[in-house]
């Protein structure tokens, strides 16, 4: 199978001497639903930069779908859509022009551009802005809007760099659920979040970048098969006001006043609910906490961040 | 990208670049049109009667070319530097860098966008003219070259700007302190036969003297320098600032990092 992107030896050294990226190599399979996770400045948006023509890269080889970004760059550009963090569209114009213009930049006819901008604006709920001024749409719906344009001439690998950021939870809840509906009729997914939960619940494989360099590309499923503990969330039936010491187990209240446990991999849960029963705590509720793959990444990033060592050295 | 595809993507950049000045017509076309009627009747008609004759036409039929051509000129620029520049500050023109459209078909698009108003203003200003002087073209192909070419090569030249721009103080200072005072001596409001002979020949080395003079010469007939090296002056700009676009826009000077 071609791989919807590739890059090797990926180098961006700034005009001010600094090294964004320092020789990456990553690959994304057609199909996937991929994140590329990592700390503030840590390189992800200037790969992403790199890869749809916003930023020069300084050496290495992209390649969309099998066309080199430097002999076949206009090839590569047609299969890719872009969704950028920050809003980039001409806030004076209206939605439907917005989005029918970047079909117009593909070369897409104005009847069949109008047709696909119908067919996306509706399918993201914003048919009925399609004449308002995009500097009157909320922030969800500048998001959405975004997200219709990279899409209007149907590219093969869609890029969202932090697509859900400052989205309140119900709307990340139904762009989560149409970006998976994308994904599923074949467009692969490149994503960049700071809602780890997102890439967590969304995505496939993963790449963790830091300072430049690719500390894992993996599956997700792999990446958290390393975690050697799980967090259970246990609601109670009358409220606690400080944690019960359990013998064997680290257990804390979290900030909506929920017993929050560790248990290790392959240690009985029940020694837990018996010293629970002992203290007279009666659990009423369970659930695992779903944020086992930013436990991962704050630790990935933290051995790769040479300041930790050395603040722990001199302490 | 197909031929198909880039003439698409060309209609497409000067769609939008009309409907841009069209949408905030109050501040595109209606200021020309009241400044140049004010030249009118303050220059022309109130001035001009008392200083009589110019170039062998009374003042208001002299002036009047000059005034278009000042309209063209200072619209075309005004335009693509005003639109190209709010889309870097917008962040807007990464729409077309992510798309496939070749860097020459951007540069066309913008210059024809450029040139729309330009010569929709022309027009404009013309017609407010007959309001004033009797209009007799003395040299069709000429006024047409002339105006169209300039047009063009201001276009360029806002582009230019607009490229080099880092904040909107960048994108006024040409037009405030460049393209005024050269408009202004470049010989609108009087021959150069007036000025003696050390200005005349500074006057020679303004470009937009060649081009104001070139359109009086198709209108009226008569021209402070040969219209046709006026015209090859125009040619060699346009070639020169149209490579120097080209190359900006290649290297992506001011648009990527």
């Amino acid at each position: 199978m071609t791989n919807a992107l590739e890059i090797e030896g990926l180098v961006k050294t700034y005009g001010d001497g600094f090294q964004a990226l320092k020789g990456i190599d990553l690959h994304v399979a057609e199909g996937d639903f991929f994140a590329l996770l990592g700390p503030n400045g840590a390189g992800k948006s200037t790969t992403l930069g790199i890869v749809c023509s916003l930023v020069n890269k300084s050496a290495g080889k992209v390649r969309v779908f099998g066309s080199d970004i430097d002999t076949h760059l206009s090839d590569a550009k047609l299969n890719l859509g872009v969704v950028p963090q920050e809003f980039n569209f001409n806030q004076f114009e209206k939605v439907f022009d917005i989005v029918t213009t970047q079909a117009g930049y593909y070369g897409i006819p104005l009847k069949k551009a109008s047709e696909s901008a119908e067919k996306y604006l509706r399918q993201l709920g914003l048919w009925d802005k399609r004449n308002t001024p995009a500097m009157m749409l909320s922030g969800g719906m500048k998001r959405r809007l975004m997200i219709a344009r990279a899409l209007v001439h149907e590219p093969k690998l869609l890029i969202l760099d932090e697509p859900t950021a400052g989205v309140d939870i119900e709307l990340r809840r139904s762009m989560w659920t149409f970006l998976e509906e994308m994904n599923r009729q074949g467009t692969t997914i490149i994503l960049t979040t700071h809602y780890l939960e997102e890439a967590e619940a969304l995505c496939r494989n993963i790449a963790i970048i830091d300072h430049g360099k690719i500390l894992r590309h993996t599956s997700k499923r792999a990446l958290l098969q390393q975690l050697s503990s799980e967090t259970f969330v246990l609601d109670t039936a009358e409220p606690l006001e400080e944690a019960p010491v359990l013998e064997g187990f680290f257990s804390h209240m979290d900030d909506e006043g929920a017993l929050v446990v560790d248990v290790e991999k392959g240690q009985s849960l029940n020694g837990m609910f018996v010293q629970l029963e002992e203290q007279g705590v009666r659990v009423v509720s369970m659930r695992t906490k779903a944020n086992r793959l930013e436990e991962l990444f704050i630790r990935m990033v933290e051995d790769n961040n040479p300041r930790n060592t050395t603040q722990g050295e001199t302490a | 990208m197909r031929t198909d595809a880039m003439l698409t993507a060309y209609k497409t950049i000067v769609t939008r670049e009309i409907r841009r000045f069209m949408r905030i017509w109050p501040q595109t076309l209606l200021p020309p049109a009241v400044t140049m009627t004010l030249y009118f009747i303050i220059f022309g008609n109130l001035i001009g009667s008392r200083i009589g004759v110019m170039g062998g036409f009374d003042y208001m039929a002299f002036i009047v070319p000059g005034l278009i051509m000042m309209s063209v000129i200072t619209s075309s620029y005004a335009n693509v530097v005003s639109s190209f520049f709010s889309m870097k500050f917008q962040r807007s023109i990464e729409e077309l860098l992510v798309s496939p459209v070749p860097n020459w078909v951007i540069l066309a698009g913008y210059v024809t966008g450029g040139m729309s108003r330009g010569l929709g203003i022309g027009l404009i200003v013309t017609l407010l003219s007959l309001g004033f002087t009797q209009l007799s073209i003395h040299h069709l192909p000429m006024v047409i070259l002339t105006v169209f070419l300039t047009s063009a090569l201001f276009s360029l030249g806002g582009f230019i700007n607009a490229m080099l721009a880092t904040k909107f103080d960048d994108i006024s200072i040409v037009p405030t302190f460049v393209l005024t005072p050269l408009t202004y001596l470049g010989g609108v409001f009087y021959s150069i036969d007036l000025l003696p002979g050390f200005w005349q020949g500074v006057s020679m080395i303004n470009p937009i003297l060649y081009m104001v003079n070139a359109f009086r010469y198709g209108i009226l007939g008569v021209s402070d320098v040969n219209p046709y090296v006026a015209l090859g002056m125009i040619l060699l700009f346009i070639a020169i600032l149209s490579a120097i676009s080209l190359r900006m826009l290649a290297r992506g000077k001011g648009i990527r990092h």
